[in-house]
């Protein structure tokens, strides 16, 4: 378990970590979101007492890293793939790195094969993938067998094979009880692996909710419907108090009124649909939303402020439902209806 | 979840201690092992290791030719026969070495920053001074055993080239031992002094650039001061501390063996406790 209180982070006047509060519990992943710069890296760093909070304190097991003996028994941890001396052989990498905590060269052999190393062994360090370094880090990480891991985007430079690999093998480490601690910035491969999400935005804590929560809670469900007579359905619709945008002729996208009760509308004007579907926004979406006003660098100034109460968790992911809503054509359809793909 | 596809062990399925783990002691006798891994596995610690020897050695034996040679043709005058310390010139090649082994001392700390490994160093090792501490150590014994066979190489290859007896000298003579011990530990403190330094900058570039600075530089800047500072300053820095160690008689301008000692001892401790200290302090 990593507990996070009050921990922030100020580089000169700039808040890298910003008042961060949360647990990590064990037996789950924990997705670890963000945009580059929202101070992912640096919460991890904290973690490892590498670098020390400006206030706040956060702890593993309990204990502050700095107390642990031994540390790799109890937390292991890849920071950066790339951080390895390119002239030292891979094997000869994690003998190191076990030695310091008088770990043998035997269950260097095992996490080795484990990562799918072990022929690869002798080569040197240099010589690797990023993919293959990837993996030597998580074997790295895997050395004393610790009940808390944390892992800084594994991800990156990963084959699909190995990113399936990785995310088979971070749900079977939480399966067992672990406490699994995963950063990323890409909210498609959280979706896939994490059960629970906790997401920063310029060192502040946006949300923190398991992943279905925070796609209801961060985007409401909107009804897409086709109809000949739009335009008369649409009349309806808004004097009935729902929102409508209208995004091709005979399309709507409505807002604040179920699937149900479109069809209802529709039922009772006459006018008759080709097309009704309740949907969400992907997760992506979702998290662009929340996180839109905190990217450190944006491409496009057009975007509206998505968030004005950044924190608590509850307020920001209730906040983006006014100003965020659905932008047409990137919806994606998750319930039934006629243009809904079939199973 | 699906098991890992490549690889034939299965997963850790539990949360205990794994096989192949030897728990005993006290965790610092297994980070200065790993520090003793850590150098032993990079090829260029070998190389610059060897650069050691062989510059002790061989700088050595060139310098006793060059003296056999212009004794032969009687070239050395009787004032310079008189002062001749048979035992410095073989071991002399140390001055050139202690760059060497500087640089080592320096890389050794610097590799970890400039690789990033520093990072996983540290979350294996959070206490930082035992890390520092621990490669002080390893960096010690390795400079102590490459110095010793540098030394001694260099005492034994270069008498016989000096050859005759008015050159010569014996390990037996008093003093003499004394100096070639004195190259050893010279370089070792070198070494050290270069850890230290590597500590406080981080960077090898700069470290290097500082060791030889201290080294090479200083005392030239130094012997530009007016007099009598010039002097009086002179004896007291590092090289000079060094030099001391491998005079078999107390020159002017040197100080004592044993206070040359403790300067350069005192020189690569204030180093190490100053990069110690930050390297407490600093965020890794």
């Amino acid at each position: 378990m990593i507990e996070a209180k009050g921990l922030t982070k100020r580089f000169g006047r700039s808040f890298a970590v910003d008042e961060l509060s949360f647990t990590v519990q064990p037996g789950r992943v924990t997705g670890f979101l963000g945009p580059n710069g929202a101070g992912k890296s640096t919460t991890m760093r904290l973690v490892l007492g590498l670098d020390v909070p400006s206030s706040g304190s956060v702890t593993v097991n309990g204990r502050r890293y700095a107390d642990i003996d031994r540390p790799l028994f109890e937390v292991g941890a890849l920071l950066d793939a790339g951080a390895v001396h390119p002239g030292r052989r891979a094997r000869d990498q994690l003998t190191c790195l076990a030695a310091s905590n008088g770990i043998g060269p035997r269950r260097v052999d095992q996490v080795l094969a484990l990562v799918g190393l072990d022929e690869v062994a002798g080569r040197r360090c240099g010589a690797l993938s990023l993919g293959m370094r990837q993996r030597l880090g998580i074997a790295g990480a895997l050395l004393g067998d610790p009940s808390v891991l944390l892992f800084d985007v594994p991800v990156n430079g990963l084959d699909p094979e190995g990113i399936h690999w990785v995310r088979g093998l971070l749900r079977s480490l939480a399966a067992e009880g672990r406490t699994i601690f995963v950063s990323s910035h890409l909210m498609s491969e959280m979706a896939l692996t994490a059960d629970h999400l906790l997401v920063i935005g310029r060192g502040r804590l946006l949300a923190d909710a398991s992943v279905e929560d925070f796609v209801a809670a961060a985007t409401p469900a909107s009804v897409v419907v086709g109809s000949p007579a739009a335009g008369r359905l649409a009349a309806a619709l808004v004097s009935a108090g729902a929102s409508v945008e209208s995004i091709a002729p005979d399309r709507l996208v409505v807002g604040g009124m179920g699937a149900g009760a479109v069809g209802e509308m529709a039922l009772r004007h006459s006018v008759a649909l080709n097309e009704l579907v309740t949907s969400r926004p992907s997760l992506e979406e979702a998290y662009l939303a929340l996180t839109g006003e905190s990217v450190e660098f944006r491409s496009s100034a057009g975007r509206p402020p998505a968030i004005a109460v950044p924190a608590p968790p509850a307020a920001a992911l209730a906040a983006p439902t006014a100003d965020a809503p659905a932008k047409p054509g990137r919806v994606a359809p998750t319930e039934g209806g006629a243009a809904a793909p079939g199973p | 979840m699906s098991a890992p596809e490549k690889g034939g062990a299965p997963a850790p399925s539990r949360l205990r201690a794994p096989a192949g783990v030897a728990q005993q002691g006290h965790p610092f006798f297994d980070e200065v092992r790993s520090e003793w891994l850590k150098l032993r596995t990079v090829r260029s610690s070998w190389i610059t290791l060897l650069v050691t020897f062989a510059a002790t050695v061989g700088l050595g034996a060139l310098i006793c030719s060059i003296y056999r040679y212009q004794f032969d043709r009687g070239r050395l005058s009787l004032s310079q026969l008189a002062s001749f310390d048979s035992a410095f010139t073989t071991v002399s090649g140390v001055e050139l070495a202690q760059f060497a082994i500087g640089v080592i001392g320096v890389v050794l700390m610097t590799s970890e920053y400039a690789t990033g490994t520093i990072r996983a160093s540290l979350a294996a090792v959070p206490r930082r001074v035992r890390l520092l501490t621990s490669k002080a150590l390893v960096l010690a014994a390795v400079s102590l055993a490459v110095g010793l066979a540098g030394c001694f190489g260099a005492f034994f290859a270069g008498e016989p080239i000096l050859g005759l007896p008015s050159l010569r000298t014996t390990l037996g003579a008093p003093g003499v031992l004394r100096v070639v011990l004195g190259g050893a530990a010279y370089l070792t403190l070198i070494g050290l002094l270069g850890l230290g330094i590597g500590t406080l900058l981080r960077r090898t570039a700069g470290a290097v650039a500082a060791v030889f600075g201290l080294l090479l530089v200083l005392p030239i800047i130094v012997s530009l001061l007016p007099s009598p500072w010039n002097v009086d300053i002179h004896e007291y820095l590092p090289d000079q501390a060094g030099a001391s160690l491998i005079r078999l008689t107390v020159r002017t301008g040197l100080l004592a063996p044993g206070w040359g000692a403790l300067l350069l001892c005192g020189y690569a401790a204030a180093a190490l406790v100053a990069g110690g200290i930050l390297l407490v302090r600093r965020d890794a």
